[in-house]
């Protein structure tokens, strides 16, 4: 089976570490991974932000670079839900296109989603001693429908109990370009989830896109929170937590 | 209605600084949101009604032409006159005329938001005529001289205790501060303009094509007081309100009052069909119906033509993290939440409502609830590709996008420059490893600490673990 790992553009620049979680999990399930080495970004910024010839151009670039592989998966819903849900509208322009386009979002899968339904995994390569609770992603969530998916891979993690939040499906407020756009409105949605993290007294605040993450360790980091860790669910299924610091 | 929607975001920054609107909205979550969540689960075919209203509603956007004239012809076979405005002024003058033909001195309204729209109370008022918001929530904001900020709660951005000091002010009575008490004075002082009023204006959740019904859905009860007292009423409905048939409007209510305020029903359901008919013990003399155009064929044949599914239960709004931190008034105009994103500009001009379409974080919480499924986040993306277009948003913004755009299809260029920058911000992050002013994200790192990169990027470490 030939995985095509998309590794995303945030977890290339700021966590790499992410991308070989999720290699590791991939390689130790069995899977052939490739990584195009010419990947860069899916096109969201461009494609939220009305720049529609950008992201087209970039979802292009996707579309040729993982031609070539059985199943593409990424560790991000949003960058997931982008091919997945919005690729065929925004390529719906170019009818040479389409067969490509069809196969490509038929192959592609978030992260979990991928080891729960495709690969069936049953153990996981990590530990983890402590509490953590579980924030899901909008896009993840809601156009992809991932949300009992990382839960059930996390409780296969020795020493780890989850405790969900208050509305642990409510944004976080960061929307790409929102936040920096409306950086006052943003930080004030982050503070009611920085609030119902707080809430349940966990030590990580877990979940599954990297502009999530950014902003919400961002916000604890600034309201004075050093100690809630923040982190992608695929460094504690991989059982790479550790900061090489 | 005056549009205001250029100033969003210092209207915004103000409503994040006001701890009483916080406290005000923090009741639309505990009720609303809830109250939704908990109705829905009655019935056992939510999301089945949901795609059958859907339908329903585009079925009537699709022969609008032919539905709005039946609806006429019916409507007319029973009574009553119905009258069409292509513009919001056409509105108030048509109102006016028909005040003026019927020596009309006071009027008592209920809810329309299509009469904010057209700013009708204060046309009337400038005429001469007293108008009566007899909605609670409406004559609330009447009384203090404010614009609504919720379609179906329009004074939801007041606190109780606000309400009280409001009344205790202007009714001259003891203050009071229990909810009941205080809508029992409310009543009190509305019930005469009730009994003295010549004319009655009311909205309409929805025409119904096949008996020439114009209906209504309230829970106070000045609904129906305000379509059966006086001896003129006058019901106000854009072309997009029609429905078929009485079963269209039947199943459509099943999700209406449950997405509104999570109630299975509504206290009231008022269906007006023509004047007093020989032998009625009680209605208005006359009936009339204004059919308004007012942008809403210029929607029609536009991209966003599914905003027009809309059935006003103000869902979209009670889910929106975004509404629910600033409230309705920074959107500036009659609606607000995602749908007033969308609405706004479509009816009153891009060029004037820039900001809303981005003011979004489109989570698609309003999508996932709406209960016409309009695909709210898309139609805003819509809008922000319009803007693009027609050169409306900033241009550091677009060229930043540009650059990106450019780079990110260079993977050679893009390699070396992401290299680049997970040095610099490793190096900014120092040892705490946090960039506590990103450049080119100030406001975003105004209110976070970015975490820094880890340093190098996945492709170079990738590339050494193959070597």
């Amino acid at each position: 089976m030939r995985v095509g790992l998309f590794v995303t553009c945030l977890v290339d620049l700021v966590r790499p570490r992410i991308g070989f979680s999720a290699l590791r999990l991939l390689e130790s399930a069995g899977c052939e991974v490739v990584v195009p080495s010419t990947q860069t970004c899916c096109g969201q910024p461009g494609y939220n932000s009305g720049d529609r010839a950008s992201a087209q151009a970039l979802a292009r670039k996707v579309l040729e670079e993982f031609s070539g592989c059985d199943y593409v998966v990424t560790p991000s819903g949003s960058c997931g839900g982008m091919i997945k849900t919005h690729y065929p509208e925004l390529l719906s322009e170019f009818p040479e296109l389409q067969t490509e386009l069809q196969g490509l979002t038929a192959r592609v899968w978030e992260l979990a989603d991928f080891l729960v339904n495709v690969l069936g995994l049953q153990q996981v390569p990590g530990r983890f001693q402590g509490t953590i609770t579980y924030h899901d992603s909008c896009a993840g969530l809601r156009e992809l429908g991932v949300k009992s998916q990382p839960r059930q891979l996390l409780s296969k993690v020795p020493g780890l109990t989850l405790k969900e939040m208050a509305n642990p499906d409510q944004c976080c407020g960061f929307g790409g370009t929102f936040a920096v756009k409306f950086g006052d409105i943003s930080a004030r949605i982050t503070d009611q989830k920085c609030t119902d993290i707080a809430g349940t007294g966990a030590d990580a605040v877990v979940l599954g896109d990297l502009g999530c993450m950014l902003n919400i360790e961002g916000r604890l980091r600034r309201r004075g929170d050093g100690n809630t860790k923040v982190l992608h669910f695929a460094e504690i299924l991989a059982g790479m937590t550790d900061d090489p610091g | 209605m005056q549009v205001t929607s250029h100033q969003f975001k210092r209207k915004a920054a103000e409503a994040l600084a006001n701890p009483q609107l916080h406290k005000a909205l923090s009741n639309l979550r505990a009720r609303m949101v809830t109250g939704r969540a908990k109705s829905v689960l009655e019935l056992d075919n939510f999301e089945d009604i949901r795609e059958a209203a859907k339908r329903t509603r585009d079925f009537a956007l699709a022969h609008l032409d032919y539905l709005l004239e039946e609806f006429e012809r019916n409507a007319t076979a029973r009574g009553a006159q119905v009258h069409w405005a292509e513009t919001g002024p056409e509105v108030n003058q048509l109102v006016l005329e028909i005040a003026r033909h019927n020596q009309v001195h006071k009027i008592i309204k209920s809810k329309s938001m299509l009469g904010e729209e057209t700013g009708l109370n204060h046309f009337l008022e400038a005429a001469g005529i007293e108008v009566r918001e007899t909605d609670l929530g409406e004559y609330i904001i009447q009384e203090a001289h404010e614009t609504p900020s919720h379609i179906i709660a329009p004074a939801i951005h007041h606190t109780a205790e606000e309400v009280a000091d409001l009344f205790h002010e202007r009714h001259k009575l003891s203050r009071k501060t229990d909810i009941g008490e205080m809508t029992r004075e409310a009543r009190m002082v509305l019930r005469p303009h009730f009994l003295t009023a010549d004319m009655g204006i009311s909205g309409a959740n929805f025409l119904v094509a096949e008996s020439g019904t114009s209906m209504i859905v309230t829970n106070e009860g000045n609904g129906r007081m305000t379509t059966t007292l006086p001896r003129v009423h006058v019901a106000i409905a854009g072309i997009e309100k029609v429905l078929p048939t009485l079963e269209d409007v039947s199943f459509i209510l099943r999700l209406l009052t449950r997405s509104a305020t999570g109630q299975s029903i509504s206290n009231y359901l008022t269906f007006t069909t023509g004047p007093k008919q020989p032998g009625d013990q009680d209605g208005p003399e006359q009936f009339h119906i204004i059919i308004v155009d007012a942008g809403r064929t210029r929607v029609l044949g536009s991209d966003l033509r599914e905003a027009l599914r809309c059935i006003r239960c103000g869902a979209c709004m009670n889910h929106c993290p975004v509404y629910q931190n600033v409230g309705g008034h920074p959107y500036g105009w009659v609606y607000p939440g995602p749908i007033g994103a969308v609405l706004t500009p479509a009816y009153v001009g891009l060029e004037n409502a820039v900001d809303l379409p981005n003011a979004a974080t489109l989570c698609n919480q309003c999508g996932v609830v709406c209960p016409v499924k309009i695909p709210l986040p898309d139609l805003m993306r819509k809008l922000r590709e319009k803007q693009v277009e027609r050169g409306l948003r900033p241009w550091p913004e677009r060229v930043g996008l540009k650059l990106w755009a450019w780079a990110a299809t260079r993977p050679a260029v893009y390699a070396w420059i992401t290299r680049l920058a997970a040095r610099i911000g490793r190096w900014a992050g120092g040892r705490e490893r946090v960039i506590h002013n990103l450049p080119g994200g100030a406001a975003w790192s105004r209110e976070r600490d970015m975490p820094s990169p880890e340093g190098k990027t996945f492709r170079e470490l990738y590339a050494n673990r193959r070597r």
